[in-house]
This record gives structure tokens, sequence and C-alpha cells, in this order.
């Protein structure tokens, strides 16, 4: 059924994004993909993977961007997946009853048994979140890893989104955003999270962590500039003779 | 908006077939055409067969076509839905009405009330195409109180326009069906002209800086995408069409849905209806050329907000 669940869920399972401490690795995008393509509603196929026009459905794209942070011109790189939306417009257009927001956890979700592939979901997302899979014929999109989160065949430790289980630098963050004593919610509570583009009125569940100023002051004590090295400063006729050789050899 | 040629020609059909629907039926009514068996049959076979075409086509761009019955189920949310159910429904008293005209040359009493009900559910049913592009707030040359006058003027237009060719190919007077059309195709290109003005100059209300939330910040700028080749996403909704390419089509479709198959009726009327077939004919023709001009300009001119997390600077 398309129509949303009637009460608020209880259950708001999303990601919270730190793009302060993100460093464009796309490590989580590779992960989602591999993860992905094996288990609910796969394949998550790539056409023409080796030729000269590949392209195929991914369920997190990874965006650079530059940015003015306090007055300094900086790097944000920028994750962008599903926000599971409180309220999303992808769910409500879709004709089928495919698209759906599951009442005990917040996930929206795409039934691939009864998906059409009409795209019309992807029209109403602002966020671009979700992807055709010309080769299955539905649409695609995060599953919050639904398929690994309770999945009691895993150890503890990987029942997590594969994104975020792959993260290196702990960029990411999973957890029940609809408990204000959680993790996740603490953390957007300290640190201003906020959702992409609220003006839309969908209620994204997932929150970005906005960069923090770099801290760019010179630290004391420090020198203006590196001394010279040694090599640079060669005096000798045996360092003379020793550069040479460097030189000869490197070429 | 990438430009699905199936749903162009679902819209410009069964907007048509409606269209046309909605004018026998009012006209057969109120006695301005002649109850006659096989000119009933000729109109209705006509609007049938382009609502079923278009029907149809709109579900080849489908990735599952097969399940397609599906898409009756979720009316309580989705005009695309409410879109299919009120196809489905309008077939109903429209085929009744073609049944009292086509069999027992009888179009008043209870056909006349089926032939009304039809001509709402034409009109219904264009209404709840327009409002699948009206609905959806990510595309601001959409979500738009023009698109479903437009949608509407646009389907009855063209469907006079059907009308007046049949009514001369059987050798009716056509005079009044002429100026019906004209007067039709006049206010669909008022209210299109109106439409083109709107898009064109209303502020984009979307920025790059909104998207990304990095709102402190003066200008961002996408330093490195995502990927390297374009993907779905790209090539759904960030198809656009180069702005001089947008002005020269916007003046074709001006020329051939509106201007000229106005002008070759007035021509028809100006010659005592000496040529009202091959008149006619050409305005048909002509019309069908301008309006899927119209409809294709109409997702090539539409910016999908999600382009701005691809750079775009304003949607």
């Amino acid at each position: 059924m398309t129509s949303l669940p009637t009460q608020p869920t209880k259950k708001k399972l999303g990601l919270v994004i730190d793009l302060d401490i993100c460093v464009g690795c796309h490590a989580c995008a590779v992960s989602c993909k591999e993860w992905n393509t094996q288990g609910y509603s796969a394949p998550l196929s790539d056409e023409n993977p080796y030729g000269e026009d590949p392209h195929g459905a991914w369920l997190n794209r990874i965006h650079t961007y530059e940015a003015d942070i306090e007055g300094e011109r900086s790097t944000v790189h920028f994750p962008r997946s599903c926000l599971h939306c409180e309220q999303p417009a992808c769910v409500t257009v879709c004709p089928t009853g495919a698209s759906y927001k599951r009442e005990e956890d917040g996930i929206v979700l795409v039934n691939p048994d009864t998906c059409i592939g009409c795209k019309l979901c992807s029209w109403a997302c602002p966020y671009g979140a979700r992807e055709y899979d010309s080769s299955h014929g539905v649409m695609k999109k995060c599953t919050l890893c639904v398929d690994r989160i309770y999945n009691e065949n895993l150890e503890e430790v990987d029942r997590v989104p594969a994104c975020v289980r792959a993260c290196p630098t702990g960029a990411r963050a999973f957890g029940d955003l609809g408990d204000e004593n959680s993790e996740v919610s603490k953390l957007v509570a300290d640190r201003n999270g906020y959702g992409l583009f609220e003006e839309f009125g969908y209620k994204p569940v997932n929150q970005y962590l906005p960069p923090r100023p770099r801290r760019n002051s010179i630290v004391e004590g420090a020198p203006a500039a590196l001394e010279p090295t040694q090599a640079s400063k060669a005096q000798t006729k045996s360092e003379r003779l020793f550069q040479w050789a460097d030189r000869v050899l490197s070429r | 908006m990438h430009p699905a040629y199936s749903v162009i020609l679902f819209t410009t059909a069964s907007g048509a077939g409606y269209g046309l629907i909605f004018w026998l039926s009012l006209l057969g009514v109120g006695g301005f055409l002649p109850i006659e068996r096989w000119f009933g049959f000729t109109a209705f076979g006509l609007a049938f067969g382009l609502i079923t075409i278009g029907l149809l086509s709109s579900t080849f761009h489908l990735g599952h076509p097969e399940r397609a019955w599906r898409a009756f189920s979720q009316w309580r949310s989705s005009w695309l839905s409410r879109e299919g159910v009120a196809a489905v429904i309008a077939y109903v008293p429209s085929g009744l009405a073609a049944i009292g005209w086509v069999f027992y040359e009888d179009f008043s009493g209870i056909w006349s009330i089926m032939a009304v009900a039809g001509a709402v559910m034409a009109i219904v049913t264009i209404i709840c195409t327009a409002m699948i592009y009206a609905s959806l707030t990510t595309i601001r040359q959409w979500h738009n109180p023009l698109v479903v006058p437009v949608y509407a003027s646009l389907g009855l237009a063209s469907g006079a326009v059907l009308l007046t060719l049949l009514g001369s190919v059987f050798g009716y007077p056509v005079g009044t069906l002429e100026i019906i059309t004209i007067v039709a195709l006049t206010i669909a290109l008022a209210i299109k002209l109106a439409y083109w003005r709107r898009i064109e100059n209303e502020e984009k209300s979307w920025t790059i800086e909104q998207a990304t939330g990095l709102k402190a910040s003066t200008t961002v700028s996408q330093l490195d995408a995502p990927h390297t080749m374009d993907n779905f996403v790209l090539r759904e909704m960030g198809y656009k069409v180069a702005r001089k390419h947008g002005r020269k089509l916007k003046s074709y479709a001006v020329i051939l849905a509106f201007l000229a198959p106005m002008a070759l009726l007035a021509l028809d009327i100006a010659a005592n209806n000496q040529f009202s077939i091959f008149l006619s004919l050409l305005s048909v023709l002509s019309v069908t050329i301008g309006v899927v001009i119209e409809r294709w300009l109409f997702f090539a001119q539409a910016q999908h907000v999600v382009t701005l997390f691809y750079g775009a600077k304003q949607a």
C-alpha cells in the first residue's frame, strides 16, 4: 500500500553522515554495490561495464564540492543516498504499491516483484535516491541493508549497513533517529545535524553533520619556512659527486 | 527531463481522443451533429482507437509492462493510478453512448445522460494525466497551476480539429465546428503562451547551497562528480534542450499546433466551405506535429532539482 503509515513510525532507522570526516574515498559506495548486488532485490546490475559507456545502478553516490566554511574555501565530500523520509513522495506517487514505508522501522523499500518500472518515484524524489535497473526492469534504492541489520547469521559487528561497516574514517553512523537517547541522535544534537532539502517537507530521516572550520593558524614556534635540505646545500666534492650520480641514475 | 517517446505518444493521442469524445458527446446531445450511424461509428471508433493506442503505448516505457494492471490499485495516493482508473471508467459511459448513436441512431434520453457522463470522464482523465506532472514538487516547470489547463485545452482543441475533419469527410456543414475549433485553439494558445511566460520569467526557487545544506557558504560548486559517465539520474532527470533549439522549437509549436490550423480553418470559412476536407486534413496534420513538438518541449524544458547535486547552480 502506498499510503503512508497513519502514525509516524516509532523507530526511525537511518544514517548520520559526517561531512567533516568524510574523505571521499568511495569505499561506502563500492561496499554498498557489492553487498546489494547479491542481497535484497538483487542483482544491482551494470550495463556495458567494460565498454566505452559503462553505467549501472548504484544506491550511494559520492559527490565532491567546494564550499566556503567560515570564509575558507574547503573541499567537502558528500555521500548521497536515500534519506528514508518520514513523508516520502516516492512512496505516495507509486501506482502499484511496490514502493512502501515500513511501519516497524521506517525503512523505505521497493518490492521488486510488483514494481512495474514506471520511474515516477525517481521523478518525485528531490534527492536522486532512486535509480532504474534496466536489466532487472525495476527501481533500486538504498534498503538500509535490511538484509544485514537484522541478520542473525552475521556477527553482531556486521549487523549495520555495508556502507557504515566499510567507512575507514568513521564518517557514517547508523541507528534509531526516533530515539532521542540513541548515539546517532546525540551526535545530531551535538553537531547541529541537518536534513537535506527540508524545504520540501518530506522530513528526511538521515542527517548530515556540517563540516567544521579548518584549523588554519600556524602552530606557535613553528618555522615560517623549512630549512634547506642537506642535499640542496651540498658543498663537499663527494656530496656533489653523489648528487651527480643520483641525477644520472634517475634518468 | 528526458522525453520518453511512448509518453509523448500517450499524452497527445489519448488527449486528442478524449477531446474528440468530449465534443462528439456534447455537440451530439446539443443537436449540433447529425446522429447518423456511420458517422458515429467512425468518430467514436477513432476516439477509442486513439485513447487505446495511447494507453497501450504508455506501457511501452515500463520495465515490466505485464505488471501494468497493478497500477489500478493505488488510486488513494497516486495520480498515475487515478489516471489509469479514470481511463478505464471513462470507457463505460462513452461506450454506452456510442451504442445508442451507432445501433439505435438515438442520442436522447438515457443515451444523452451517458454521453454527458462520458464527456465529464474524458475531462477528468485528462486532468489526472496532467496532475501526474503538476503534482511533482521537484520540477518547477511542472509544479505549476497552468499545467492542467494546458493539457485540458490542448486535448479539447486537438479533438475539435479531428471532429471538423470527420464532419467535412461526411459532407456535413462544418462552419459551426470550424468556429468552435478556432475558439478552442485560441484559448489553448493563450494558456500555453501564459505557461511559457511563467516558466521563463519566474524566479528559480532552488539553489545548490540549499540542496547540499551548506547554506553558510556563498557559493558551492561541484569539484568532482560521483561517476565519470552519465548514470540513470542524469539521463532521466538531467536531460535538457539547448536554449536556441528551445526557442526555435517553441515557435514551430506555436505555428503548427495553433496559428496554421486557425488560419486554414478561417480560410475555409472565408471560402464558403468549398475546401473543407482538404483544409481540415491539413489542420489535423499540422496540429499533430505541433502538439508532439509542444509535448516534447514540455519534458525537455523541465529541470529537476536533483541536477543541483550535479553542479547546477539553480533549478
